[in-house]
């Protein structure tokens, strides 16, 4: 392990641990009252979902085109963020859109999107467990795929006229609404890089195991 | 040189695919089946359910693309001559392009025969507009064929391939397949919105020259051992 990986632990621990009394003491929002609070961590984890769908790409497209197996297996751990992330958000944001909306779900541009993002973030993972050898080349072609998706995500809010908030709401928001966002996105940024670090060591150590036994058979 | 092996590897499936028809039959009466069973399960007292006309001609291409999509690669796996190709002194993109269009022409005569049996089942005026119904066709097809012909070409040596075909290959394309029905739709409508049908189409081709770039600039190292 890395040496900057136990402070970094215990830093976002820390982190972890103080953003919910900062989410807590934000003023209540005036239309959608207590609800408003799980922005606080739908939108970080949004982030997060979209920036491991970006690392799973580019580690991909750096694999196929480098053959580096260190891209391949960060490409691995990226794309099991992906799914974690997506998860956080597609749960939190029907919490949001039930009380915003009226209805937990919607066919919306963005919202559809980032369903199927998140959905070849799982066809990747089912693909590197049960595609057998060679996988890794087409999980990676998959992956470049994923990320065509990235933009359109990100962007969709604001050329489609659809009902999910755009992207100009971070930049305008007050002080008393920002410090708890950005807190809790830094905070959700640490957890990514440090998962991620922890993810791609356990198949370092898978890897050299199974070279190990190769180098035995030998 | 380049559309010369382009139009090589289309001549050689197609000469092989007239001498069976194997993959055309099976195709054509898969997706029949699927029309029919959703007529079996939708249409009610001899009435249709409003606009779903468009999603049932769409899901019958694309089940209908999985089929012929997997069946093509494994002709070549079961000859033990997909290695002939690779190792025959052409561009990969081209070996692609020859595939991608020999896909995409089975996939058109299959849609031949699907949208007057969808009109004719599901009373929907599909007939009405036929150029600007081709047109979306054809771009959907494209879109949906560019991303499953190189995933059909990668899976070929993968482990259960039959199964991941149709699971990496749907949540890709959904995309298509949602503007495809969109398009569809809006021609369905008693007066055609020409506006709508224009971005619909428009983002269809942006969807085709998306995933053809990426499939061609891939398919050389994806394809190489």
């Amino acid at each position: 392990m890395p040496k900057w990986f136990i402070p970094l632990a215990i830093l976002c621990g820390l982190m972890c641990a103080t953003a919910p009394i900062l989410v807590a003491q934000a003023p209540y929002e005036s239309t959608m009252g207590l609800v408003q609070k799980v922005f606080y961590v739908h939108l970080p984890s949004a982030w997060m979902f979209l920036l491991a769908a970006i690392v799973c790409g580019i580690a991909s497209v750096r694999y196929l085109f480098g053959g580096d197996s260190r891209q391949d297996r960060l490409a691995w751990a990226a794309a099991e963020l992906a799914v974690l992330f997506g998860v956080v958000t597609l749960v939190t944001g029907p919490l949001w859109a039930r009380k915003a909306w009226g209805v937990w779900w919607q066919w919306d541009v963005r919202l559809t999107a980032s369903l199927m993002g998140w959905m070849v973030a799982v066809a990747y993972l089912l693909l590197r467990k049960y595609g057998g050898p060679g996988s890794d080349k087409l999980a990676a072609g998959l992956a470049l795929f994923g990320m065509a998706n990235v933009p359109f995500v990100y962007i969709s809010v604001n050329y489609w006229r659809t009902i999910h908030p755009t992207t100009n709401v971070v930049p305008t928001l007050p002080t008393s609404f920002g410090v708890p966002l950005w807190f809790s996105a830094a905070a959700f940024l640490l957890l990514f890089v440090l998962l991620l670090r922890l993810r791609m060591r356990l198949e370092e150590q898978r890897a050299r195991i199974d070279a190990l036994y190769l180098s035995m058979d030998t | 040189m380049f559309g010369r092996i382009v139009w090589l590897v289309l001549r050689k499936d197609f000469m092989i695919e007239v001498r069976s028809l194997e993959t055309a039959y099976t195709m054509l009466f898969f997706a029949i089946s699927c029309v029919l069973v959703f007529a079996f399960a939708l249409v009610q007292e001899g009435r249709a359910p409003e606009g779903g006309a468009a999603g049932i001609l769409w899901i019958a291409i694309a089940f209908a693309g999985t089929l012929a999509l997997g069946r093509t690669f494994e002709r070549e796996r079961q000859a033990e001559t997909l290695r002939a190709l690779l190792l025959a002194p052409a561009a990969r993109p081209a070996v692609y392009l020859g595939k991608l269009l020999g896909i995409v022409a089975l996939l058109s005569a299959a849609e031949t025969v699907l949208v007057p049996l969808v009109a004719l089942l599901f009373q929907a005026p599909l007939l009405a507009h036929p150029i600007w119904l081709a047109l979306i066709l054809l771009t959907g097809t494209v879109g949906f064929a560019a991303v499953g012909t190189l995933f059909a070409a990668m899976l070929i040596r993968a482990r259960s391939r039959d199964v991941l075909l149709p699971v990496l290959l749907y949540p890709i394309t959904v995309p298509v397949i949602i503007a495809g029905v969109r398009a569809t739709s809006v021609l369905l409508e008693p007066d055609v919105n020409t506006g709508f049908l224009q971005v619909w189409l428009a983002l269809l081709v942006c969807f085709d020259v998306v995933f053809v770039t990426l499939a061609l600039w891939t398919f050389e190292p994806l394809m190489t051992d």
